[in-house]
């Protein structure tokens, strides 16, 4: 009974009310800058170990709603990143923008979704993103073996569904009507 | 679940239009990507100002983030020495009685070198710091080691200032913004340091890996003499580091040098001290030897 009760007060809640704007249109945005940055602030790494958190949420976003962010996201979205990845100034940018070409040029192509679809796919995308960061930086200057990256792909491989979980919810909370209706 | 009908754009104009300029602002944004990297790879300093404001605006989070990360380690470290405690106790009150007696050594050797030094006329060039500072962030997710210092040219830091913390080298100042500075850590691919062993002065020079060990090179190629766990210290040959910084420990030998691990992980250490660039005194200039001697 107190569930029901609970729930018809979530209910009544939301009568009357609508989603911000801003919200709906601008917290993936926020999400993926984000990411690009608070990941940096957990540790002093000595070793490229942590996921790029910012390409993750991006793909993640663009496979639960494609179409929110637009082709072009990977534009501004990279050139805040790299202001921090620590990659060549642009890295983020191109790879980025070739990501959502051909993300959604294989969702056009794919007749059927599911969640190893999905994930097979963010797979091939994430393994080319950090292989490519790795060509990019070394062509700059660096000199990384190709099996520093080992423990990176791992983890990010591992934890995209986890990201796409936690997308799938800030997506609920974009569209959580609060703003009164006048 | 079928991708939606409405993203075939079929014969509607618009629907189509729509489609084209949707791929062309992705490649746009492409081109736009390859013609910055270009640039940042011909001319890798093109951006170091944008990224220095941004790491200056970031950089108050970040030093709350950096605080929350001390205080979440000294938690886990506390629950472990718990456990540990008893067994810890009387390996200190062991290694206690040993570091007295050889403190007493080495106030012996240290009076011992100042009264030489007196005779040689040497200086003592103490009081080098530029600043003590946190490590607030680092690039965690690229193949390249930068941290971002939490002390910036307020505080005095300049460019290829080395930084260390008290257990060793930890790298040095790449790019000063206001309020922070870009720093290549030791296990960077790019950071070569000039050190020796820290017994005998072996020469070798230590290179990051990438994967968070170090390379010492042996400059005198023939019978490798590293053993396992020599320390290497900096020799300070070609200025900037300070000779003695100690800076790793050899794990594991090859055939013309050794793999080593680095001294004082960054991620263990609280504050980090800025040290002026350090210059041995420059040889007397060739014109003023012929002056003299004519």
């Amino acid at each position: 009974m107190t569930l029901l009760s609970g729930n018809d007060t979530v209910v009544r809640q939301r009568i009357n009310r609508k989603p911000s704007r801003i919200i709906a249109s601008g917290l993936p945005w926020f999400i993926v800058m984000l990411g690009s940055l608070v990941p940096n602030w957990l540790l002093i790494a000595s070793a490229p170990v942590l996921p790029p958190l910012g390409f993750l949420i991006f793909l993640a976003w663009r496979q639960v709603r494609p179409g929110l962010l637009p082709m072009w996201a990977g534009l501004p979205l990279g050139l805040f990143e790299d202001l921090f990845s620590g990659s060549p100034y642009g890295t983020a940018v191109l790879l980025w923008s070739l990501a959502a070409i051909v993300l959604n040029d294989v969702e056009n192509r794919l007749p059927w979704r599911n969640f190893l679809t999905e994930w097979l796919v963010a797979i091939g995308l994430i393994v080319g993103y950090i292989v490519l960061c790795l060509g990019i930086s070394n062509l700059a200057g660096a000199s990384v073996p190709v099996r520093a990256t080992m423990p990176q792909i791992v983890i990010s491989v591992m934890c995209y569904p986890l990201v796409g979980r936690f997308v799938a919810l800030m997506d609920r909370v974009r569209l959580t009507p609060f703003v009164d209706m006048r | 679940m079928a991708p939606p009908a409405n993203r075939r754009s079929g014969f509607s104009r618009r629907a189509q239009y729509s489609t084209f300029f949707q791929y062309t602002a992705g490649v746009m944004g492409a081109v736009v990507g390859l013609g910055l990297l270009v640039v940042s790879i011909v001319n890798p300093d093109a951006f170091a100002t944008l990224r220095s404001a941004a790491a200056d605006l970031t950089e108050s989070p970040a030093q709350a983030a950096a605080g929350t990360r001390h205080t979440a380690r000294s938690f886990v470290e506390e629950i472990g020495g718990f456990f540990q405690s008893g067994r810890e106790n009387a390996r200190l009150r062991r290694e206690l009685v040993e570091a007295k007696v050889r403190l007493v050594q080495a106030q012996a050797t240290e009076a011992e070198n100042k009264r030489l030094k007196q005779l040689l006329d040497l200086q003592e060039d103490e009081g080098q710091t530029i600043a003590y500072s946190r490590l607030v962030s680092s690039t965690g997710s690229s193949p390249r080691r930068f941290a971002i210092l939490g002390a910036g040219s307020d505080r005095g830091v300049a460019k290829g200032m080395p930084v260390r913390s008290q257990m060793g080298l930890v790298g040095r100042v790449l790019e000063v913004g206001l309020s922070s500075a870009r720093v290549l850590l030791i296990t960077d691919t790019e950071s070569v340091v000039p050190v020796r062993r820290s017994q005998d002065g072996v020469p070798a020079f230590a290179q990051g890996n990438g994967d968070g060990t170090i390379r010492i090179r042996l400059v005198n190629l023939g019978i490798n003499p590293l053993r396992k766990g020599d320390v290497m210290v900096t020799s300070g040959s070609g200025g900037l580091y300070r000779p003695g910084t100690p800076l790793a420990i050899v794990t594991e030998l090859l055939r013309d040098g050794a793999i080593a691990r680095v001294l004082s992980n960054p991620s263990n250490t609280d504050y980090v001290v800025v040290e002026r660039a350090w210059a041995p005194a420059p040889p007397p200039p060739p014109a003023a030897i012929e002056a003299g001697e004519s």
